[in-house]
């Protein structure tokens, strides 16, 4: 028992009880997203797009479906992370998961695997609904599997610190609507860096969601804004950065311990 | 002595420069059941929550079975039952689903029969498919002992398990305590409430000020309770007690104004205090007026806990000679 290395138990258990939370709103948490990119392909896709010109020679229905399922995957991951671990904190909760026998990465893999589960779920019925409105096919499915999945991850992981550090629902909602809103609404989902003048090009560059929707983007035509292996690199190295600011969280029971 | 939890020197202090704990000591014995009391802000809720690991010390050590609660938190844990004081639950829940959620968290395996023998217990079972929020805060409170349960504790940590609980709940669960130190569990349970000590315990620590004032057998300090003091308050004074009176443990006081008598009230062969006064009259000694006077446990307690700073020699008493 006690010699037991890991507590796949405890484990399973929060990413039941999570699974469990999402499961009770299944119909709107899964209908919203669903019927916001439903919106986006009849205005973008069919009104606006068949007037649009092809980008790189894909339709733009086409060139906007990867962009959007990365949209909703962001938000669906940041708030789904966020709120999970806000919430026992919130209801105070948290005092179980404190006492129980449970080592900090046991408890992140719960938390963090359990909200990128759902938003993987969120991410590929979009990716279904996508084709009720658009022709669109992908070249590397499993790397766009992978691409999701690392997604995912990282922003769970993301909306968790976010979901610790926040001390309000005001703050909860803060950083996603302020701070990562414009950045995926200007991370390239519906047009290509190419196509910007000069100064907001170079800015753009610093926005790392670019990359992510280069990249994933890549999964599906082969081509992205920037090359495949920068992509990947900031994905590794959000991944890291997240992980590291969540080692860092339990080391000093920041905002969990007093 | 076996004692399963040993708390030495833990101190609390918070960035704002509050110190919460002083260097306590403390040892709990296997199977006992043991009563922190003191004041709201005493600190017993701290000590509490650093054992648990709601909380990180600032010092000290703790061991429980003999494992370190930091480098060996998986084994503390798992012995660990934990009943907060607040009424924190997962509203949407339902009471069974929440139970078992308990019981996984911390690593048993999946066990339909034990689960149903705690709500059972706690008479919890025809509301198992109920969500948490349609119950009453009493109600509640037994949900949270069943969580605190379902992973069969060794020891079973209550804080204020009686705060604002009405008196059929509050019976229930003292018979849950008993029931449950039958089956060998350790009970630590922190209250305000002095009969709740007298009532359940076997020791009582007294906390106040984050420093741990006494730890005594609950018989021993209920000894000290059973002694009274009768004062005679004389007509005239008197300048040594007469030598009729000297089978009588007496003495004088206020100048001789007062004689005091101290008996105690619960030896068997009563009080002498009747007898004490016609041998009083007797001697022709007359008095305006009687009272007496019991030491409670409640004046051991008020007179420690508003001892103010304490002297040195108090600190940190240990109850481990027993």
């Amino acid at each position: 028992m006690s010699g037991a290395a890991v507590n796949w138990r405890g484990i399973a258990a929060i990413y039941r009880f999570e699974l469990h939370r999402f499961g009770r709103t299944f119909w709107t948490s899964l209908m919203t997203p669903v019927i916001t990119t439903s919106l986006y392909f009849i205005v973008f896709g069919s009104a606006i797009g068949s007037r649009m010109a092809e980008i790189d020679g894909i339709p733009y229905g086409a060139f906007i479906v990867p962009g959007l399922i990365m949209l909703s995957m962001l938000q669906e991951s940041i708030f789904n992370a966020s709120f999970g671990i806000y919430m026992p904190k919130w209801t105070g909760t948290i005092y179980e998961i404190l006492s129980a026998p449970l080592s900090p990465l046991e408890t992140v893999i719960a938390y963090v695997g359990a909200a990128a589960s759902k938003s993987m779920i969120v991410g590929l019925v979009i990716f279904a609904t996508a084709h009720l409105f658009v022709d669109v096919e992908v070249l590397h499915p499993l790397m766009m599997l992978a691409f999701m999945a690392v997604i995912a991850i990282s922003f769970c992981l993301f909306g968790f610190i976010l979901g610790i550090w926040a001390q309000s629902f005001e703050q909860l909602q803060f950083v996603p609507l302020l701070v990562i809103m414009p950045m995926t609404f200007l991370g390239g989902a519906f047009y290509t860096i190419t196509m910007l003048p000069d100064p907001w090009r170079t800015i753009t560059l610093f926005n790392p969601v670019i990359y992510l929707i280069s990249g994933f983007r890549w999964t599906f035509f082969g081509q992205g804004d920037v090359a495949i292996g920068i992509s990947l690199s900031v994905i590794a190295a959000m991944l890291l950065a997240c992980t590291g600011m969540v080692i860092w969280v339990f080391r000093t029971g920041y905002r969990l311990k007093k | 002595m076996s004692s399963v939890i040993s708390v030495r020197g833990l101190g609390k202090s918070y960035a704002s420069g509050h110190v919460a704990l002083h260097s306590v000591d403390l040892d709990i014995e296997e199977g006992e059941i043991f009563a922190l009391l003191g004041p709201n802000g005493a600190g017993k809720t701290t000590l509490i929550s650093i054992i648990c690991g709601l909380v990180t010390s600032s010092s000290g050590q703790v061991l429980v079975g003999g494992h370190d609660i930091i480098h060996d938190y998986r084994a503390t844990r798992e012995a660990i039952g934990l009943v907060p004081q607040e009424l924190h639950t997962d509203s949407f829940e339902k009471v069974i689903s929440t139970v078992r959620f308990s019981r996984g968290l911390f690593g048993k395996p999946r066990d339909d029969a034990y689960i149903e023998k705690i709500l059972r217990d706690l008479t919890l079972w025809d509301k198992r498919d109920a969500k948490i929020m349609e119950l009453s805060g009493g109600m509640k409170r037994r949900v949270m002992i069943a969580k605190a349960l379902a992973h069969e504790p060794r020891i079973l940590f209550l804080d204020e398990p009686t705060a604002g609980v009405d008196v059929e709940l509050r019976k229930d669960m003292w018979r849950l305590v008993r029931r449950l130190r039958e089956t060998g569990v350790t009970i630590i349970l922190t209250t305000h409430y002095i009969e709740e000590a007298e009532e359940m315990a076997d020791r009582v620590g007294v906390i106040s000020k984050g420093r741990l004032m006494l730890v005594e057998d609950k018989d021993a300090l209920m000894h000290k309770l059973g002694s009274k003091t009768l004062t005679i308050h004389l007509e005239t004074p008197l300048a040594t007690i007469p030598a009729e009176l000297s089978r009588w443990n007496l003495n004088l006081k206020s100048e001789g104004g007062d004689l005091e008598y101290l008996f105690d009230a619960r030896s068997g062969e009563g009080s002498g205090v009747s007898a004490l006064l016609r041998e009083v009259d007797t001697l022709g000694i007359g008095y305006t007026d009687l009272s007496t006077r019991q030491s409670s446990l409640e004046d051991i307690f008020v007179g420690l806990v508003h001892a103010g700073d304490v002297p040195a020699g108090t600190e940190g008493v240990e109850g481990e000679k027993a």
